[in-house]
Formats: structure tokens, C-alpha cells, sequence
């Protein structure tokens, strides 16, 4: 919202500089976005002339050359290009030194050989009308020499305000005015609607108006105007709507426009003359129906949409925009000024479906009240009086449950509440000071104050918090306000245990040199073919978003796998070296349906890296990281459609059975090929499960007051047996005594047979009650090697 | 003998004396005072002297062999005190070269270090960290949370559907609905996470992420707010900042405000035609929006402990992208979601 300080000035004018009034509106909750300024600048340059003769340039056809009487007898010769221009004129003179609406600065020149001091002006070069044509002429009472401030509204500050969608009507300059006295104290003029030309009689206005939907137009006001005539709008009306941010039009329709600008209620004006049948009908859309909008697009609406017929059919769509059927055009004579309350929801709906959002719409579907529709009426008579020529045909329409507006509400302020909420005393008479300043009339009860709402506030201020909130943002909630902390009764801020280890597996990677990304959550559908996915994979199930960003982003992403490999991709385009990468964020698994009882996807927060090398290079990250959290994983070959079919694992957690949390292994050259990578090797778990499993709290194990005992065995077995297979045989074999046994070396050779593999074992064997010897572990051993050679045809080496 | 004796002690006295290493220290030891050497002969032959010699001369030679002894061992540490000088000498390298092997390091994204940086504050004003679902039910992330029907939040412009009732959280504030059904007062909450908006420009990515905060009790005052948001803008922006609060409207609090926190840029070490790029020169700088809970929120839990008339409290919103470019300078939202390593090996 654009709001000119000249005009705000005319009913609120804070002694104060613009800048330390913007400060005050932002710190009372009115939102300055910016300050600008329109129009001209360096106003003492600017005066009335008087053209004393003007003449063709000698060298230019569309030159002439003026003498101006620019006021004490000065005497200044000006080229001019208007045509329009003529001995006797009085005009607008712009010396050298002054600055235009655009910026640019006017210096002595000369044109085609002909000295010029200065500019005749046309509107658009002050900023106050778009008309570059001609010279714009004044009226010839004016004394030349005499400032052009003084006649024209040559220049203003404006204030570009945010508004937010509780306050439609802040839309207005007279309710901005509002708030600046309420935030300054200065005097607030009477509004401007105050004093009504018109009159409220059960005459014939020569149009009958129907409303059918009265839910959707709970109120239509409308006055008739005859002896119309349509011409331009005078400069100080063409220079607020300008500084407004809108085009001057002709007279008519800049009112409309203007009384919007001041009451935020928006107006539509109707050639009475081509208002079909005489009589106008506000009423439900049959579906498919189609309106001609006043910037000449057919619109087809739906049958929630509301319009106003005409015997013709539809001309407007009702509270979003009129038809160019019954528009105002320059042969109008007779107008009928409209001024309605529309629904607020059914407003916001029809714009949406339309694609349509007019300043009336965006005005209405914030919930204007049906008091103002009259406010607007009373300020448009009194311009179409001023302005147009016409003559008043008395009387009004009235019609709707809109004219008998409900009692205003009376709320209950306490004390007690305030100071509560606040925690800053604020006196029973300081609220009632603030409220008033508002519009709100005040009670004194026992316990504070009875409030009375003005019709304006009527839907934003419904209870009691929201009366504390005017108190407070006026009182100053941040001068005044203390700042204290809460008592936080017993409240201890700790990490849960899950939020603390996956900060620990993050930081595992991070120690190991692997870098964190953040990837999008959305996936391109194709994606999944380019993962080699099957049909029925779960991963699959994708969380399909309506109405995505773009196609590429329509899916919710089932597996980090594709972020990882897009910033691979991105830093090797760029010729950085793959480095490890991981990201720990979530994934998300459609279910079947979701309903009205919603059950809503499956989340869980994933952890996955992609490393340069092979299976064994992800695998040493994954198992520091399960170490970290001391859970005990396990890997059991298993293949996934993106992975290298016989260099990848599953990573499984607990026994009886395992639950299999994740992936390990090569990515599929067919898909590293894809992504114009290397060999490079991934993983990636369910780090929700893998958390759930981890050992919150070790416990004490004495492993120093007995030594361990260890020793080295090697042993071959075919090639085809997993290591994990023989060592699962070892413990079985090792029993009690053998704490622990893994895997150092392997060996495939010349000194061992073909197809057979020679794992060495280191074996650590302790007891919890006395140092052992030779003589407790030599009969293990023995039992172990048996076993191995029963169960898996193994011999010892060497 | 005893002659013989003393000539073999001066002997070797110089020649220990004049031992130029180790080494040769040792030959010198074997020749005076190995097995074959002639002073271990004599003692080994004192029994074939006559009697009376065997006194004297036994006790000439152990002398002589323990001042041998002695005077070797302290020419030897002499020795080998010059020699490690010499070795230390030789071993001189260039310490500037690189540590061996170069111990790889990883960092932790700009936005998961910034998250924990804020989720330390708070735990340190005793909040605790609480997660929900980002695919959220309408219900939970408009309508509890006091979003009129035609809230344009709610426009499928500018929110993400997954169905009529299924949305992406447009922010984090649903989960203050799921955490007052889950427990009741006294609260202390942050919650951090991943949100969506249907914006793509340059300050707006689809995808970003929030923390929210929540303080439930029976006394919390907009005071507090004030107070516990300071606290936070001067861990995470200096402990000179101040805040500013700004009335403002948001539909699940009542009464709402922006917070600004004062500028942290040294304001004179730029020529004063270079505008702040933080504050643009008003000294000011916005970080979140926050206010009293709403009564009406309340209501939606009503049936849990929350009283709209008994317990009151404050919530507030902040976009970790937004705190993590201002506090790094960082110039473009999108570097954050680019994953260039040179981006990622500058933060965290
Ligand atoms: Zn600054």
C-alpha cells in the first residue's frame, strides 16, 4: 500500500520528520517497507509563467520559441516542442536547476542553436498525470513568478506499507491516518465521509438492483448521477492517484479510484445507460458462463463464482472486477456509482480460480465491513458533484442484511490479563488511552474496561488477547517492556539420547574427512529408472506432490542415494576431485492411502555417504561409524538394482533374526556411468534403527586385572566361504574363554591350493577370575581348528 | 711386574683419552681389558707368581683395571654425548613441509552447523529438542494452528500438496500442537527441521528449514519472550546486540512481533557511501517472527492441560538459512543447496 504523506497529512499531520513517523507507524505495528519519493525535487525552481509570445524556430519545425514572463518582470526565452503551446498561455516553468519526476536535472541549453532557460512542462514530467501531448495549462488567474508548489502537487514522500491481512482497512489512507494518530498522539481529522451530499429517499433511481445471492453480497449500495461530464481528472487528484502507483483515466473513473485509495472501499462505476432492462441482478454463475472483464479477457467461471447482470447477461464479476459491457466510456452521461460487501471467503476463491487479483478483490477478501460500502458512497458523491458536473438523482439502494450490521461487540479488558501477558504495568487508564486513539470506545467496570469495536475491527478484534495486543503495540512492546526469563519450573534442556548419537554418527564421517551436503527432498520422477529400480520396489512408493515446483521435483525422495550422486556430479563438472560426501536427512515412503483419520507417510531420518573406491573404502566408514555408537552390525551379501551385484551387502543389526537397516557397496557402473562418476562406492542406513539399537550406557567390564591371552591361527577354507561364516564357527567353537576373534589377513596364492582362501584369525581369549595359560587355550584351539575342518572342510596352515 | 703394570696403565690411559668414537673406544676396551688382553692375563696368572708377588701385583692390576673401567665408561658417555649432538645435528628437517600422512577433515554443512549452534543456546536456556513429520496433516499446520479458511497460506500457490489433507509443513509450528497433545505444561521446546514453500527466486528456495520455539507455562509474559530472545541474539551475534521488537501479525500468536537484532557489522569500517549489506544502514536487522501463543491454539488442546484461561506462553520461528547467511556473509541462498566442496570446506 502506497500511501502519499501529502495526502495522509490532509487528516493526520504528526510534527514530525517522515523518517521518524515511518519509524513510529513500524514500531506500532504498521510496517514501512521503504520511503520514497515522487514527483519533483528542488522546488524552488519550479513557477508559474506566463507565455508572452511564441514563435517557429528558425531551424527546427517542431521548435518554437517562447518569451515566459517568469514572474518580477524576468523575461526568459524557453524552446518548446509542444504543439499546443501559445502566446497568453499560462503554464508550469521549470527553471534550470530543477530536477525532473524521472531524476534528470534541468541546465541552460541550447536547442538547434537557440538558447532555452528552462522547461514549459507537460503532466508527465511532474509526476501528476501521464499525459506527455502538451503543455499543461493554467488557470490565468495565477500571478506568474508565483511558486508551483503552491498550485500543483508538485511532490511528496510517499510510504510503501506492508499491510497485514488483519488490517483491510489500512488499506485506505483515512485508516492509516488512524493509526498515525494513535501512534503519535497528533490530532485526527474528521473523516472525510463525514458529510454525505446524498440522501436516503425511496425515489425511482431510474435502475432496480436484485440480489439473489445474498451470502455471497450481504450488501449493495448504489447512487445514480445524471448531466455527467467525462473528462480528465483535475492535477492534484491525477497527482495522488500517480503517487498512488495508478494511471489517471477520466474523471469517473479515477473517482472510483481515488475513494478506494481513501476508505479502502473499493467502487464500481456503471454507464446507467448501457445497464440493459434497467435493472441489475446479483447472482450465482451457472457454470460455464462467461464474462467479458474490463481488461478484455472472456472469463468462465464456475457457479460459486458471483456476478452482476444486467438483462444482457453478466457485467461484472461482483467485488473482483467489472465488465467492459457497462463501463464508463467518453460519450457517458449518466453513472451509477456501486459500492458492496462481498464474502470474504467466496472472494478469495473466485480470484484464485480466475487468476485474477484486482485491488477490490485483494480488499474484499480481507473481510471489509458493510458500514464502509456507505463511506465510500458519501465521498464519491461529493467528487462526482465537484468534478463531473453531474447532478445528484436522490435517493439510495440499499439492499442486504448488510444494512442492519450487527450490534458492535463489547469485550471484557482486565487488568490483571494486560500486566499477565505483558509482564510490563500498564495502567487501566493508559489502555483506555490507546483503544480510544483506535476508534474504541471505553467502559470502566471493576475489573477494567469494557470495550466497544468499531465496525472496521469488527473481525480482526474478537477477544480479549486481541485487545492486549493493541494495548501492547501501542504502549510500545519494546521501549517498554522489560526483559526477564521464564521460570522454567524443573524444565532441563538435554539432547535425548537419539538427537545426541546422531550428532555423533555425523561427526564420525566428518573426523574421517567425509563432508556433509544437504540435498533436496524432492526427486525427479525419471530418477528412479535411472537407479535401475524394479517395478514393485518399495522405493518406489514415492509421496507424489500435486502441484510441484516443476515435473523434475513432483516426487518426495525415497533414498539419499540420488542427492549424493547429483553433488558428486556437480563438484566433478567443476572439476573438484570426488571427495567423501554424506548426507543425514530424511526419507519418506508413501502408504497406501491417506485418509480424512490421516495416516500420514512413513519418515525416517536416513544417513548416507558416497565415497571414491570400492566396497571395502564405504564399508571402513559404515563400520566406524556403528562402532562409534557401539552397535554391532553384520554384512550378509545381498545385491540392490543400483549396486554392483556381487560387491555390495546388506547391513543388518541384531540377531534372531537380523533386521537388515541398510546398504553397503559399489554403485552400479551402469549408474556411476549414468552420473559421469568413476568407481565410486556407497552406503546408507536407517539411522533411526541403527540409533534405537546403540548402547546408551557401557557398562564396566575389568579387562585389566587378567591378562588376555592371545593368539594368531590361519586357516583355509574354499574361496566360496564368508569370512563371517568361519568366525561365527570360531565363536561357536571358542565358547566363553574367547572374548573376541577377527579377521587381519587374507591370503590367495601359489601357496595354497586354487579356489581355496587362507584367512588369518587373531585370536584373544580372557576369563573373568584368574590369568589363563597354554594349558585352558590349547584344548580351545584344538576345538576351534576341528570345528573349522567338520563344518567347513578348513585346515590349519603352516 | 708392577712396572710392567703401570706402563700398560699409562698406555691406555692416553689412548682411552685420545678415543675419537665409540667404536674405537670399544677395540680399546678389548685390547686393554678383553679376554685375550694383556692385564686380564696378569690376573688370571697371579697364582704362577711367587707368593710374595701376588699381593702387590694383584692389587696393582685390579686398580689398574677398575681405573681402566672407569675412565672407558666416562669417555664413552662423553663419546656418545657428542655423537647424539652429531646425530641430532644430521637429523634436522624442514618443519614446514607437511604433517605425514595429511590427516583428511570433513566439515559439517553451514545449515546443520548453524542448527546446532542455535539448538545449543536453547538447551543452555533449558529447552529440549523435540521433531515432527514433514509430511503434516492440513489440520496440524493450518488449521490448529489458527489459519482462517482463506488464509492464503493455504493456496496451493504457495503450498505444497500431497493430498486435499496431506501438505508439505509450510513451517515448524505444527509440531506445537503435537507436542501440547503429547505432554503436558510446563513446556520448553525448540523444534528444528526441513520446510517447504512453493517460492524459487533469489531469497526463496522450495525447500528450507526452521527452528521453532515454544514456552509453555502459567506465567510466561511477552517480558520473557523479549528476554530469552535477546539471550540467543547475543550467543549467536555478540554479546553487544540488542533486540528490537516490532508489532507484526501471525495468526497462531497474539499479540505477534518481528524481532530485529541491532547490527553486528562495524558500521566505520566502510566508507559511509557503501551501504551495510547486512542492515542496509538502519542499524537493524530482522531474524524471526514470534508472539504470545494464540488463545484459540490453546483451545485446540484444551483437552490436555492447556487452559487457554490457566497457562499462557510465547512461540517463535526462525529460518536457519537466513541466521547462517547473515552471521557468514553469505550472498546467495541457492550456494547453500549447490554443495560446491569449496562452499562446504569453508564452514562447520
Ligand atoms: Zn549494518
Amino acid at each position: 500500500m502506497r500511501v502519499p504523506v501529502e495526502w495522509l497529512y490532509e487528516y493526520c499531520a504528526p510534527d514530525l520528520p517522515v523518517q521518524e513517523l515511518a519509524t513510529r507507524l513500524a514500531m506500532t505495528g504498521t510496517e514501512v517497507d521503504r520511503i520514497e519519493h515522487h514527483g519533483v525535487r528542488a522546488l524552488e525552481h519550479f513557477v508559474v509563467g506566463r507565455v508572452l509570445s511564441a514563435q517557429q524556430h528558425p531551424d527546427a519545425d517542431r521548435l518554437k520559441v517562447c518569451v515566459v514572463d517568469v514572474g518580477d518582470g524576468e523575461q526568459s526565452q524557453i524552446v518548446c516542442g509542444a504543439p499546443n503551446v501559445a502566446a497568453g498561455q499560462t503554464v508550469a516553468v521549470a527553471r534550470p536547476g530543477s530536477v525532473m519526476a524521472d531524476g534528470t536535472k534541468l541546465k541552460q541549453a541550447k536547442l538547434r542553436g537557440l538558447e532555452s532557460n528552462g522547461m514549459i512542462l507537460a503532466e508527465d514530467e511532474l509526476g501528476i498525470g501521464s499525459d506527455h501531448a502538451g503543455t499543461m495549462v493554467l488557470d490565468d488567474v495565477l500571478e506568474p513568478g508565483s511558486p508551483l508548489a503552491g498550485v500543483l502537487p508538485l511532490s511528496t514522500d510517499v510510504l510503501e506499507l506492508e499491510i497485514t491481512p488483519n488490517r483491510p482497512d489500512c488499506l485506505g489512507v483515512y485508516g492509516v491516518a488512524r493509526e498515525a494518530h494513535a501512534a503519535t498522539g497528533a490530532r485526527l481529522r474528521d473523516a472525510p465521509w463525514e458529510q454525505d451530499p446524498g440522501t436516503f429517499d425511496d425515489s425511482d433511481l431510474g435502475v432496480a438492483v436484485v440480489v439473489e445471492a445474498r451470502d455471497l453480497c450481504p450488501r449493495f449500495t448504489a447512487r445514480a448521477f445524471h448531466d455527467v461530464t467525462i473528462g480528465p481528472s483535475p492535477p492534484w487528484l491525477k497527482a495522488r492517484l500517480m503517487a498512488c502507483g495508478q494511471r489517471p483515466i477520466n474523471n469517473v473513473v479515477d473517482i472510483t479510484n481515488y475513494v478506494m485509495l481513501l476508505t479502502a472501499q473499493p467502487m464500481h462505476a456503471f454507464d446507467l445507460d448501457r445497464v440493459e432492462g434497467a435493472r441489475l441482478v446479483v447472482r450465482r454463475a451457472t457454470k460455464g458462463e462467461q464474462v467479458v472483464t474490463l481488461d478484455d479477457q472472456t472469463r468462465t467461471v464456475d457457479g460459486e463464482v458471483c456476478l452482476i447482470a444486467d438483462d444482457a447477461g453478466p457485467t461484472s464479476i461482483g467485488g473482483v472486477m467489472g465488465g467492459n459491457r457497462s463501463e464508463v466510456q467518453d460519450d457517458t452521461t449518466s453513472v451509477l456509482m456501486e459500492a458492496a460487501s462481498w464474502d470474504a471467503a467466496n472472494i478469495h476463491a473466485t480470484s484464485l480460480k480466475l487468476g485474477l487479483r484486482s485491488e477490490a478483490s485483494a480488499r474484499f477478501e480481507k473481510g471489509l465491513a458493510p458500514e464502509q460500502a456507505l463511506d465510500g458512497q458519501a465521498v464519491a458523491t461529493k467528487l462526482m458533484l465537484e468534478l463531473t458536473g453531474a447532478t445528484l438523482v436522490p435517493g439510495t439502494i440499499d439492499v442486504g442484511s448488510g444494512s442492519r450490521p450487527p450490534e458492535p461487540a463489547v469485550l471484557r479488558l482486565r487488568d490483571k490479563r494486560v500486566v499477565g501477558l505483558l509482564g510490563v504495568a500498564i495502567t487501566r487508564s493508559q489502555s483506555a488511552m490507546h483503544l480510544q486513539r483506535l476508534g474504541f470506545e471505553t467502559a470502566e467496570r471493576p475489573d477494567g474496561l469494557d470495550v466497544t469495536v468499531p465496525p472496521w475491527r469488527r473481525n480482526d478484534v474478537t477477544r480479549e488477547a486481541d485487545l492486549i495486543e493493541e494495548v501492547a503495540r501501542l504502549h510500545g512492546v519494546n521501549d517498554q517492556l522489560p526483559t526477564t526469563l521464564p521460570r522454567r519450573r524443573g524444565a532441563v534442556g538435554v539432547l535425548a539420547p537419539a538427537q545426541r548419537l546422531r550428532r555423533r554418527a555425523e561427526d564420525v564421517l566428518v573426523g574421517r574427512g567425509l563432508h556433509e551436503i544437504v540435498g533436496w527432498s524432492f526427486d525427479p520422477p525419471a530418477r528412479d529408472d535411472r537407479l535401475r529400480l524394479a517395478a514393485g520396489d518399495p522405493r518406489r512408493a514415492h509421496v507424489v506432490i500435486e502441484n510441484p515446483m516443476s515435473e523434475d521435483g513432483a516426487n518426495m525422495r525415497t533414498t539419499l542415494l540420488g542427492s549424493l550422486l547429483d553433488v558428486a556430479r556437480h563438484n566433478a563438472a567443476r572439476g573438484q576431485a570426488l571427495r567423501g560426501i554424506f548426507e543425514s536427512g530424511r526419507v519418506y515412503l508413501a502408504r497406501d492411502s491417506y485418509t480424512r483419520s490421516v495416516t500420514l507417510p512413513h519418515e525416517h531420518h536416513a544417513l548416507g555417504a558416497l565415497v571414491p573406491g570400492d566396497v571395502f573404502a564405504a564399508k571402513g566408514y559404515l563400520e566406524a561409524l556403528l562402532r562409534a555408537l557401539r552397535v554391532e552390525g553384520t554384512f550378509a551379501s545381498a545385491s540392490e538394482p543400483f549396486l554392483h551385484p556381487g560387491r555390495s551387502a546388506a547391513v543388518q543389526i541384531g540377531s534372531h533374526p537380523p533386521t537388515v537397516v541398510g546398504w553397503v557397496g559399489d554403485v552400479h557402473p551402469l549408474v556411476a556411468r549414468d552420473w559421469d562418476l568413476a568407481a565410486v562406492a556407497a552406503f546408507e542406513i536407517d539411522l533411526d534403527a541403527v540409533v534405537a539399537a546403540a548402547r546408551l550406557v557401557p557398562e564396566y567390564e575389568d579387562l585389566t586385572s587378567f591378562p588376555e591371552l592371545r593368539e594368531d591361527i590361519a586357516i583355509v577354507v574354499d574361496e566360496t566361504v564368508p569370512a563371517a561364516t568361519v568366525l561365527d564357527a570360531v565363536r561357536a567353537a571358542g565358547g566363553n574363554l574367547l572374548a573376541h576373534a577377527e579377521v587381519f589377513d587374507v591370503y590367495r596364492g601359489e601357496q595354497i591350493a586354487a579356489g581355496r582362501t587362507s584367512l588369518a584369525i587373531a585370536l584373544t581369549f580372557r576369563a573373568r577370575d584368574r590369568t589363563l595359560t597354554d594349558a585352558d587355550v590349547a584344548p580351545l584351539r584344538e576345538k576351534i581348528v576341528k570345528r573349522l575342518a567338520e563344518q567347513l572342510g578348513g585346515e590349519l596352515r603352516g | 711386574m708392577t712396572q710392567r703394570i703401570a706402563e700398560l696403565r699409562a698406555e691406555a690411559e692416553a689412548a682411552i683419552s685420545a678415543a675419537a668414537g665409540s667404536a674405537e673406544l670399544e677395540q680399546l676396551r678389548v685390547r686393554y681389558l678383553g679376554r685375550k688382553a694383556e692385564l686380564p692375563n696378569i690376573l688370571r696368572a697371579i697364582a704362577t707368581l711367587p707368593p710374595e708377588e701376588r699381593g702387590p701385583t694383584g692389587k696393582a692390576a685390579n686398580q689398574v683395571r677398575q681405573a681402566l673401567e672407569g675412565l672407558i665408561a666416562q669417555r664413552s658417555e662423553q663419546l656418545a654425548g657428542g655423537e647424539l649432538e652429531q646425530q641430532l645435528r644430521r637429523d634436522v628437517v624442514d618443519v614446514t613441509l607437511p604433517g605425514a600422512p595429511p590427516q583428511p577433515l570433513g566439515r559439517l554443512h553451514l545449515l546443520t552447523a548453524t542448527r546446532r549452534e542455535i539448538e545449543d543456546v536453547f538447551l543452555g536456556l533449558g529447552f529440549r529438542i523435540a521433531e515432527g513429520p514433514e509430511v503434516e496433516t492440513v489440520y496440524y499446520n493450518f488449521d490448529a494452528l489458527n489459519h482462517a479458511p482463506t488464509h492464503p497460506a493455504r493456496d496451493r500457490q504457495d503450498t505444497f500438496y500431497v493430498t486435499d489433507d496431506v501438505v508439505l509443513r509450510t513451517h515448524t509450528s505444527p509440531m506445537q500442537i503435537r507436542a501440547m497433545e503429547a505432554q503436558p505444561p510446563p513446556l520448553y521446546l525448540i523444534i528444528p527441521g526441513r520446510v517447504y514453500r512453493r517460492d524459487n527466486d533469489a531469497t526463496h528456495t522450495p525447500q528450507f528449514h526452521q527452528i521453532e520455539g515454544l514456552a509453555v507455562d502459567e506465567d510466561i509474559t511477552l517480558a520473557d519472550l523479549k528476554g530469552t530472545l535477546l539471550a540467543f541474539a547475543r550467543a549467536i551475534f555478540g554479546s553487544d546486540r540488542e533486540v528490537r521488537l516490532r508489532p507484526h501479525f501471525f495468526p497462531f500468536t497474539e499479540p505477534s512481533v518481528e524481532v530485529d537484532v541491532s547490527c553486528f557489522m562495524a558500521h566505520d569500517s566502510h566508507p559511509p557511501a557503501q551501504r551495510c549489506r547486512v542492515c542496509k544502514d538502519t542499524g537493524w536487522v530482522e531474524i524471526l517472527g514470534s508472539g504470545m501463543v494464540d488463545p484459540n491454539v490453546f483451545s485446540y488442546v484444551a483437552e490436555y492441560g492447556y487452559d487457554p484461561e490457566k497457562i499462557q506462553g510465547f512461540a517463535f520461528g526462525m529460518g536457519i538459512e537466513r541466521i547462517a547467511m547473515l552471521k557468514h556473509g553469505v550472498p546467495d541462498l541457492r550456494l547453500l543447496y549447490d554443495n560446491d566442496v569449496r562452499f562446504l570446506e569453508q564452514f562447520g
